[in-house]
């Protein structure tokens, strides 16, 4: 099927360039949520995206068809999770298993802190990375929308810092738009929104007040359509891009007119 | 008495690492696979050698969808 979407940024235009690799797309995948490896592969075709989280897990020897075999078929860089952690060292081993397993020091660090929100346990977080760091590997740490710890993740040595829009699934769009902003102000690694897109206007919003990148799951995964909702946060994230590169006009209370008064005739008796 | 993934085997102490994967159908050269044996890793260069002492705890794990 040919690509559909026009693409408004030409290759190269305005690449990424995160944990030392240059991405011509700023959305990440994730692919927890879809209902089949094919619709993963459709997914990754329509997202552009060249970054692509996956998992660790207790094998399942029925299991049919082989993810990593299907990701490496789509030639995408695999950015595996330590998604259910809920203490550093748990973490650590994880990751470290996600080196055996995927031959990649790139991990996307989650130490959960609650079971009900699924928010990052920011002590636990902050110590998983160092040790991280200290053993080789390169962190990009799903963390809170808190300025404070984004710098304190960037300073220890994170390639990047993937804060939360809303709670992981929630589609809650991005709560505190503020504290997001403050995040970019904050660090000289890019700042991936993570967490809590729910559709194209959260992943526009994301890249307009400064995000480098938006990684999308659930909102991809769990839509109706998620082939055409890939596309949508796909355009959705060069759109945000472009405005946020462009330079916006500033918020004004009263009107500006867009038509000149000068020339304007006498018309009444 | 050796666990894999949670669950209890047959397999006694003595048996090498590379015997119970055998047995879930990981072969040496499997893509995306990892193993833990008592919560630590062990390196895909010591599956063959590795002999799993009583009681040990073996996590065979790979990848799903997630994140």
């Amino acid at each position: 099927m040919r690509e559909a979407i026009a693409t408004p940024l030409a290759a190269g235009d305005d690449p990424l360039t995160i944990a030392g690799r240059t991405l011509r797309s700023r959305l990440l995948l994730g692919t927890g949520g879809f209902t089949s490896h094919a619709l993963v592969a459709e997914a990754i075709r329509a997202s552009g995206a060249e970054i692509v989280t996956v998992a660790l897990r207790r094998i399942d020897p029925a299991a049919s068809g082989s993810l990593v075999d299907l990701l490496a078929a789509a030639g995408v860089e695999l950015l595996p999770n330590t998604a259910g952690c809920h203490t550093a060292r748990d973490a650590v081993v994880t990751a470290r298993l996600a080196r055996e397993a995927f031959q990649t020091d790139l991990i996307k660090l989650e130490v959960i802190g609650d079971e009900d929100t699924l928010l990052p346990d920011a002590p636990e977080l902050l110590h998983a990375a160092e040790q991280l760091i200290d053993e080789g590997f390169t962190v990009l740490p799903y963390t809170t929308d808190d300025p404070v710890l984004a710098r304190r993740l960037a300073d220890v040595g994170c390639a990047a810092v993937m804060p939360l829009g809303s709670p992981i699934g929630s589609g809650m769009g991005i709560r505190n738009p503020y504290n997001i902003a403050l995040i970019r102000e904050a660090v000289d690694v890019p700042v991936v929104l993570d967490a809590g897109i729910g559709t194209a206007s959260d992943a526009t919003l994301a890249m307009e007040i400064g995000c480098d990148a938006v990684l999308a799951a659930s909102a991809i995964a769990r839509a109706q359509d998620p082939v055409r909702m890939a596309r949508a946060l796909r355009a959705a994230v060069q759109a945000g891009r472009l405005a946020r590169t462009s330079g916006r006009i500033p918020r004004r209370l009263y009107a500006t007119a867009s038509t000149p008064d000068e020339g304007l005739p006498e018309l009444s008796a | 008495m050796i666990r894999l993934n949670g669950e209890e085997t047959q397999l006694q102490a003595g048996e090498p690492l590379a015997a119970v994967l055998a047995q879930l159908g990981v072969s040496p050269r499997a893509r995306g696979v990892a193993v833990a044996v008592d919560g630590e890793v062990v390196p895909r260069a010591q599956w063959d050698s590795l002999i799993l002492h009583d009681d040990a705890r073996v996590e065979v794990l790979a990848a799903m969808q997630g994140g």
